[in-house]
């Protein structure tokens, strides 16, 4: 009796520990990739599942069945080296899933990587995105203007994240929107995203890069493509322009809230080539940049 | 004196200070201790200086459980500090130095010294050999060991714990953005003790193939022994690899070199392929003594012969061929493309299927058996619920799609968890357990 009441209470604080949980953000999603890698995690889950089940179960059967109290005490085991069948059997189901499997694998590894279905037809918004210890710089070539730590993207439109790093290895991940990429040094990923509804998101970098890593946060705030042109607008007249010398201040380690600019980093201090595309002239070019940016 | 100072505690707190004197006091009570019962001439001549394969499987044994102390307070002091938002217990300075730390101690001065103590204990006398082929280097590769952990745990009280990760990526580890000695202790002292694991590798291989007992085959060997030669002829193809890495981390932040560093044509990626070139393999070098300890003991427990015999040793041999092929997987998100990634998604998927021929077989030979449940058999039935968990999440995150979503999460935290736990702590307490007294008190 005194076991039940044990082991309902320890069920019970699942719920009560548990039922404080937000929702799982990767699983509520906001876009098309975000959608589709869902889809895959649960065709996973499911698949998996069968798999647990069979084994919890042949587990279960046979420590009951088998258990030594159970069996007459001059019950001898039988040698049983194999059967060919049970074997094959063994053998052919998980080939089977793990073939089924890396076909959703590669095909929806080729969807997240482009631009996603039905956005092809039109041209993508490029956003660079950089992180400095321990902030994200997001930089709007097209319409010249720059923020830190919070992003504003249209609707219904492909989004071509350009990222980079100023300094440690950082990944630029907003759950809700798709998976997320590495932003390093000396080099350039991109990141394939679009928005299909308005909403209020968060974003991080999610690969650990020192102290204040913890607060390496930012806001995604999708909005229709009006509301996107108003708030450029309205960035243009009222942000400060950002010069070189403002923007070294920026990249010193620490953590800054939320900033806007008009005008990007990109014409004073260009990103990186693009990945894989770099040849020994380019990389020549950088490493001076390089070298006179340290000299500030 | 410049250069004593940079072996001041970055960022010293009362406990640190505290730690000092308690490492001190125990230190002197050792050593009293020692003295006080005259056991100084019985502890060199029987233990600190003995080349016996089952004294110094002992010693591992002993080092292992220290060091499973060690890093499993770490572990309760990171799960103390996550317990609420915003507690103030540790910084964030201290946090990192913990969870680098926790990582670092158990798996190379817990785990890997661990599964070195069972094989140096059991591996001669299932073969039937006097000792190792090469006695003196095992006791030189358990001192390397022993100072290489030694050095690593000392850190945290002079010069700082290293705190870039267990992995220690670059260039966050680099001279750059870790500024303290920490990382240069996480370079010298994994050299010193992976260059006595390689030694241990080479030395079993050795051993196993050329002095078995006459009419012992290969395929006449136990599965522990099979799971030991395997695992050392990884040891053998990986170590080199990280030895490589750690020489070129250590020549960045010592000598001026370029290789991992952020300018001068330095390549980041780099060391994180190196790292996991050595660092896949690593996990079968762990996980695959654990399957050869649950092969004895389902068997044993189960009053049965082993099912399967010959595809358990294909599936180790299978696993272990695969394991040098999926070291991409620990960096889908690193932007090498769909093709790369799918490649590395298909081999990472792979291993489930030797795996699962393995746990069928487990499951097979205590079928129509006679289970009894003893101390060993509690560990390796525990062990079968969990790492199929364990298992088919990795098949999870080995859809390259969808790790975009799991990379860095607690899902991957719990993924490696749930593998690494049933697979090897619970293996070596089975098999610790197995090869003492402790097998023969039967439960239910």
């Amino acid at each position: 009796m005194n076991k039940k009441w044990l082991f309902s209470g320890f069920l019970l604080s699942f719920v009560l520990l548990l039922g404080g949980c937000e929702p799982v953000t990767v699983l509520d999603p906001k876009g098309p990739q975000a959608a589709l890698l869902k889809d895959v995690i649960m065709i996973s889950i499911w698949t998996m599942l069968f798999v647990v089940i069979v084994v919890f179960a042949l587990l279960i059967y046979i420590l009951v069945k088998y258990r030594s109290t159970k069996t007459a005490s001059d019950y001898r085991p039988p040698i049983i080296k194999g059967n060919i069948w049970v074997e094959i059997t063994t053998i052919g189901i998980p080939v089977l899933i793990i073939v089924f499997l890396s076909f959703v694998s590669v095909q929806s590894t080729y969807q997240a990587e482009n631009v996603p279905e039905g956005y092809k037809d039109q041209e993508p918004m490029v956003i660079y995105a950089s992180s400095s210890n321990w902030k994200w710089h997001f930089s709007y070539p097209e319409q010249d203007i720059e923020t830190l730590n919070y992003l504003y993207i249209p609707t219904d439109r492909p989004i071509e994240f350009r990222l980079y790093s100023f300094d440690a290895i950082s990944s630029f991940w907003i759950p809700q929107l798709g998976g997320q990429k590495y932003a390093m040094t000396g080099m350039l990923t991109t990141l394939n995203l679009a928005a299909s509804e308005e909403a209020e998101m968060w974003g991080r970098n999610s690969n650990f890069s020192g102290e204040g890593f913890a607060e390496q946060t930012f806001n995604v705030n999708a909005v229709s493509q009006g509301e996107f042109e108003e708030w450029v607008d309205e960035v243009q007249e009222t942000a400060e322009p950002l010069d070189e010398e403002t923007f070294d201040e920026l990249l010193e380690p620490g953590h800054l809230g939320q900033k806007t600019f008009s005008g990007t980093h990109l014409e004073f201090d260009p990103a990186p080539e693009e990945h894989g595309s770099h040849d020994e002239m380019n990389h020549d070019e950088m490493n001076e940049e390089d070298t006179n940016h340290s000299d500030h | 004196m410049e250069f004593f100072e940079q072996f001041a505690v970055p960022n010293p707190t009362p406990t640190i200070y505290l730690s000092m004197v308690a490492i001190g006091l125990t230190l002197i009570a050792v050593l009293a201790g020692i003295t006080y019962f005259k056991k100084w001439g019985y502890l060199w001549r029987e233990w600190l200086t003995t080349v016996d394969h089952k004294r110094i499987g002992i010693m591992y044994l002993i080092s292992a459980l220290l060091m499973l102390f060690r890093g499993g307070v770490d572990a309760l002091m990171m799960r103390a500090q996550t317990s609420r938002p915003g507690n103030e217990l540790l910084s964030a300075a201290e946090y990192n130095e913990i969870f680098t730390t926790h990582g670092v101690v158990m798996i190379f001065f817990m785990a890997m010294a661990f599964i070195t103590a069972l094989m140096n204990f059991a591996v001669p006398l299932q073969i039937g050999a006097r000792d190792v082929a090469y006695p003196r280097l095992n006791a030189l590769s358990f001192w390397l060991y022993f100072m290489g952990a030694m050095l690593f745990n000392i850190s945290f009280v002079i010069g700082g714990s290293p705190s870039s990760g267990w992995t220690s990526y670059f260039p966050l580890a680099g001279n750059q953005l870790s500024e303290h000695v920490g990382t240069n202790y996480y370079m010298i002292a994994l050299q010193i003790a992976g260059l006595g694991t390689l030694i241990t590798g080479i030395n079993f291989i050795v051993t196993i193939f050329k002095m078995r007992a006459k009419g012992m085959t290969l395929m006449k060997m136990p599965l522990f022994t099979w799971s030991a030669l395997i695992t050392n002829l990884l040891i053998v193809f990986a170590f080199p690899v990280l030895t490589v890495a750690l020489a070129m981390g250590t020549m960045d932040r010592l000598f001026g070199t370029h290789f991992f560093t952020i300018d001068n044509g330095g390549m980041a990626m780099l060391w994180a392929n190196f790292f996991w070139v050595w660092g896949h393999p690593e996990v079968y070098i762990l996980v695959l003594p654990a399957f050869g300890i649950y092969s004895e003991v389902i068997s044993t427990f189960s009053k049965r012969n082993l099912y399967g015999y010959t595809s358990m040793v294909v599936a180790i041999v299978v696993i272990s061929t695969l394991a040098f092929l999926v070291w991409v997987h620990h960096f889908f998100t690193m932007g090498q493309g769909a093709f790369v990634n799918s490649i590395f998604s298909i081999t990472t998927m792979a291993i489930a299927i030797p795996t699962g021929i393995k746990i069928f077989n487990w499951l097979f030979t205590m079928w129509k058996g006679k289970i009894q449940f003893t101390v060993p058999m509690l560990y390796s039935i525990g062990f079968i619920p969990i790492f199929t968990i364990g298992g088919v999440t990795g098949v999870m995150l080995g859809i390259a799609s969808a790790d975009y979503q799991y990379h860095n999460t607690m899902f991957l935290v719990a993924h490696f968890h749930l593998v690494i736990i049933p697979g090897v702590v619970f293996a070596m307490i089975a098999g610790m357990t197995y090869w003492s007294a402790e097998n023969v008190r039967v439960y239910a």
